[in-house]
């Protein structure tokens, strides 16, 4: 039986907690008596038999028909499916969209379904490697699509394959891939890592247009978006997109949605010690801890690179779910909490967080500190309910070597944004109005995105804006570790060590102020009481 | 009193090229620059007067002339033993009534006694002057390569009254030692057209020809994008009206963006149809080319040496690279204006002695990296 999560009290016997530090770890000494760790809950048991619950989820769907009877022949059946940002690390093979749609296609066929198209959803992110999608779909999904043109990425800037669905009571307008709008059926396969993934944002951001996704993609939206792991109801994106979801179900095509949601057994052998609890680390994982943390001082950071994104992550499968978007997205939100919710007490005045080498824009690639900056203040600051862990005014410290390094390949505009935007400001409503247009209209930027394999020229917008509520929220935002130019253009205050983050800090929410380390891995939401 | 004399000796010229390849500027300890007793220069005709100098700055073409870098193609255009010193700051010796002057070291017909004029300096355009090496003086393009009329790297020195410009009494000689230099700058600016253009080197002629463009166009509308190594030249850039400022690295992906370009390769498909090279090497001109736009120029103002380039692109985008060399008369007039418009005097980092020139010449030679800009002697002290 898997252990819940759990707060520790941090006293004098506390070891030392390790935290993210890139591609490496340190360990970190918490003052005693006014720190606490909050530790994910053990992996959930695992669904035995996979291909079964998959097959049972699709003739069982919920408030929908089974799947069988809405396939007939001649039909337009249109397959899109999660990109690769997520799971993360990318999931041991068979991938879980590997599995669902290979059960999808087999119940195609046999309803005598010929024309199926297979579209990554990437809304603006990255066109992905054929190794990607050979590692998602499978070999044989790949080897029989691709070549006759019926798989494919979506692409938000071709104007010839978008359509407009319709309009919300806001004015926004519902903008998605073409062949999807004009199918008779859209199977959506969905992996859900976190809570705010999955629902109507799948189509309606993965399959959706630029002009779409800037409703809702925005420094007003993503500041007032006060929970964006939590109840929708105080998410301002969530709630827009839902908005646009509703368009979606009453307008366009008939939409058969289909959820997963993954324990929190991330990282293999002899990685795993990672999700344990400090105290009980045997000595061989103390002994694992140490050779990985010497050997990676000593590795060309490319390398180290290298050793990460190549790993697999177990990645169990706990749920599957198929049928009505939002009565499936209910049940998924249901699987997430039960794997990640931990009901914390109170804020706290300094947040601590690691930040590792991946997030969900940079699956092999460079961690750049745009996106160092969107892992904390985007994400992991995000991972609450109610409230978030840090109350209004405290300080963040993350811990990050925040080098000024990016992939020109899927990163090209996130150069210029460094060097450009952020020289110029760090707020997310200036540089929308500044900035903004030029980068979404690069026609250099579209062209890598459509033909290479860069994520759109607006992407580092929004990567910023996903920390707009984090960086208006915290009092100060401190990178121990960082490279100390590039943490001062990011904004935020370079530190060399944890102490001397506690000492500047001290300058903003005082001597004695509360800590809370937020653990990780694995992925975890505090519902903060 | 005191000269520096540069002569012909090849062993020593060897030794320079060979230090000065280790450590710019080390070329002065072991090569043929010497520093010597002042005689007094004969004036090559009676109208010639005699300077007195009080400063004279060390430039780029000085440099490379001392560390053995200089072209071959110079070798027929000086004659030796000479006085090198070009950018100068002097009182005119006799004149009737104190007269501090600039001067204008362009040896052209006049100052060669070549009568009729060639047709080029006749026009003004005495920079590009057909007889450079002929008339009654030695070779010598400019005063500071021609054993007859001295340089200002020396106490004394004579010139022709078609080579001096009046000093104004309100610029300090620090300010006036630059209206030399800031001339060839304000000569370049005049190709600028408006539209993006790209400075490549922020050394005094890149920063300069930033100041010249910002002083006499004040209602520009697209960028200027200033490539710069060290902080100093960065901060001076941005100072001076550079819209952006960056490392050559980064330089393509500003003018990218700024021009709305595409990209195969390397080259950038639209680009900017002005770039001005003040570094003159195989690198600046190549990247010049990459990013200036089809059929834009490329304005060679850093003097180039010896260069191998691609120039597939130069065929296929009509593209021209351009040279630009000194200056007119009027040149230094404007000249004048934009010193003043910028407060430039600013840019004199350090001054020395002569007999120090060799610490003269290291700082100089490392002037980006020591957060300097122009390198001056001074000739008002004694020592």
């Amino acid at each position: 039986m898997p252990r819940p999560g759990f707060v520790l009290e941090v006293d004098r016997s506390t070891p030392s907690i390790m935290f993210w530090r890139g591609e490496n770890f340190s360990l970190e000494k918490l003052p005693a008596g006014r720190s606490r760790v909050i530790y994910p809950p053990e992996p959930l048991d695992a669904i035995k038999d996979i291909d079964g619950a998959i097959r049972r989820a699709l003739l069982n769907p919920h408030d929908q028909d089974p799947l069988p009877t809405q396939l007939f022949p001649g039909m337009k059946l249109t397959i899109a499916f999660d990109d690769v940002s997520l799971p993360l690390p990318k999931m041991q093979r068979p991938d879980t969209r590997q599995r669902v749609i290979e059960a999808v296609l087999d119940l195609a066929a046999e309803a005598g379904v010929d024309d199926v198209h297979l579209i990554a959803a990437l809304g603006l992110h990255r066109r992905m490697h054929e190794y990607e999608l050979r590692h998602a779909l499978g070999d044989r999904i790949y080897d029989s699509f691709h070549p006759r043109g019926m798989l494919y990425q979506h692409d938000a800037e071709d104007p010839d394959n978008l359509a407009i669905i319709g309009t919300t009571d806001h004015g926004e307008v519902l903008e998605i891939n073409k062949r999807a709008a004009d199918s008779d059926l859209i199977v959506y396969v969905n992996i859900n890592s976190v809570s705010m993934d999955g629902g109507w944002k799948s189509i309606t951001t993965g399959l959706a247009s630029y002009r779409c996704l800037s409703h809702h993609h925005n420094p007003e939206t993503l500041e007032n978006t006060r929970s964006l792991m939590g109840h929708r109801h105080q998410s301002a994106l969530h709630t827009s997109v839902w908005r646009l979801g509703k368009v979606l179900k009453d307008n366009g095509p008939k939409i058969f949605q289909i959820e997963t949601t993954l324990n929190t057994d991330m990282f293999p052998k002899p990685f795993d010690f990672l999700s344990k609890r400090e105290w009980e680390w045997t000595g061989k994982d103390r002994a694992t801890f140490l050779a990985t943390t010497k050997s990676l001082n000593r590795t060309p950071i490319k390398l180290a690179r290298k050793i990460f994104h190549n790993m697999e992550g177990p990645h169990q499968m706990t749920s599957v779910q198929a049928g009505d978007t939002d009565a499936v997205h209910k049940i998924t939100l249901e699987n997430v909490y039960k794997q990640q919710l931990v009901e914390v007490t109170g804020q706290t005045d300094i947040l601590t967080m690691g930040i590792p080498y991946v997030c969900p824009y940079n699956p092999d690639g460079v961690m750049n500190p745009i996106l160092v900056m969107c892992m904390g203040l985007g994400y992991l600051f995000n991972m609450y309910r109610n409230k978030p862990l840090v109350r209004e005014g405290g300080v963040i410290i993350m811990t990050h070597p925040c080098y000024r390094d990016f992939n020109p390949v899927h990163h090209p505009s996130y150069i210029d944004f460094f060097e450009q935007v952020l020289a110029d400001t760090t707020s997310p409503a200036e540089m929308s109005r500044k900035w903004e247009k030029q980068y979404a209209e690069d026609e250099w930027y579209k062209h890598l995105y459509r033909t290479g394999n860069a994520y759109h020229g607006v992407h580092p917008f929004y990567a910023w804006y996903w920390g707009a509520h984090g960086l208006q929220h915290a009092g100060k935002v401190i990178i121990v570790g960082g490279d100390p130019p590039t943490v001062r253009r990011l904004g935020f205050t370079p530190a060399s060590t944890m102490d001397d983050a506690f000492e500047i800090a001290s300058d903003v929410v005082g001597r004695n102020a509360t800590i809370t380390h937020l653990h990780a891995p694995a992925l975890l939401v505090a519902d903060v009481q | 009193m005191s000269r520096l004399v540069f002569s012909r000796k090849p062993a020593r010229f060897a030794m320079a090229r060979l230090a000065g390849a280790i450590m710019p500027g080390a070329g002065a300890h072991v090569g043929p620059l010497d520093l010597d007793a002042d005689e007094p220069l004969p004036l090559p005709t009676p109208e010639w007067v005699r300077l007195r100098t009080r400063l004279a700055g060390i430039c780029g073409s000085d440099l490379s002339m001392i560390d053995g870098t200089a072209s071959a193609y110079f070798d027929p255009l000086v004659s030796y033993p000479f006085t090198p010193g070009h950018e100068v700051v002097a009182d005119v010796v006799g004149s009737e009534s104190a007269r501090r002057v600039v001067l204008v070291p362009v040896l052209s017909c006049i100052t060669r006694g070549i009568s009729p004029m060639c047709p080029a300096c006749e026009a003004g355009h005495i920079n590009l002057c057909e007889r450079i090496a002929y008339g009654h003086l030695e070779p010598g393009l400019q005063s500071g390569f021609c054993t007859d009329t001295g340089g200002g790297w020396a106490h004394e020195m004579v010139a022709h009254p078609s080579q001096l410009v009046d000093v104004p009494a309100d610029l300090s000689d620090e300010a006036a030692v630059l209206i030399e230099p800031t001339a060839c700058a304000v000569h370049a600016a005049a190709r600028y057209t408006g539209k993006e253009t790209v400075i490549i080197g922020a050394g005094t002629l890149g920063l300069l020809t930033l100041a010249a463009i910002t002083a006499t166009h004040t209602d520009r509308k697209a960028p200027i994008v200033v490539t710069a190594r060290y902080a100093e030249q960065k901060r001076l850039a941005k100072e001076l009206g550079a819209d952006i400022v960056c490392t050559s690295d980064e330089m393509p992906r500003y003018v990218r963006s700024a021009t709305k370009s595409l990209m195969i390769g390397d080259q950038l498909t639209c680009g900017a149809p002005h770039v001005i090279d003040c570094v003159g090497s195989s690198e600046s001109l190549q990247q010049a080319l990459r990013v200036v736009a089809p059929g834009g120029e490329v304005q060679v103002v850093g003097m180039p040496s010896n260069v191998s380039l691609e120039l597939t692109s130069l065929w296929h985008r009509e593209t021209a690279i351009r040279g630009c060399y000194a200056y007119d008369h009027a040149d230094f007039h404007t000249a004048i204006d934009v010193i003043r418009h910028h407060d430039l005097a600013r840019l004199v980092s350090a001054t020395y002695a002569l007999k120090d020139y060799t610490d003269a010449i290291a700082h100089a030679a490392a002037a980006g990296r020591r957060g300097a800009v122009k390198v001056a002697f001074d000739m008002r002290r004694n020592d």
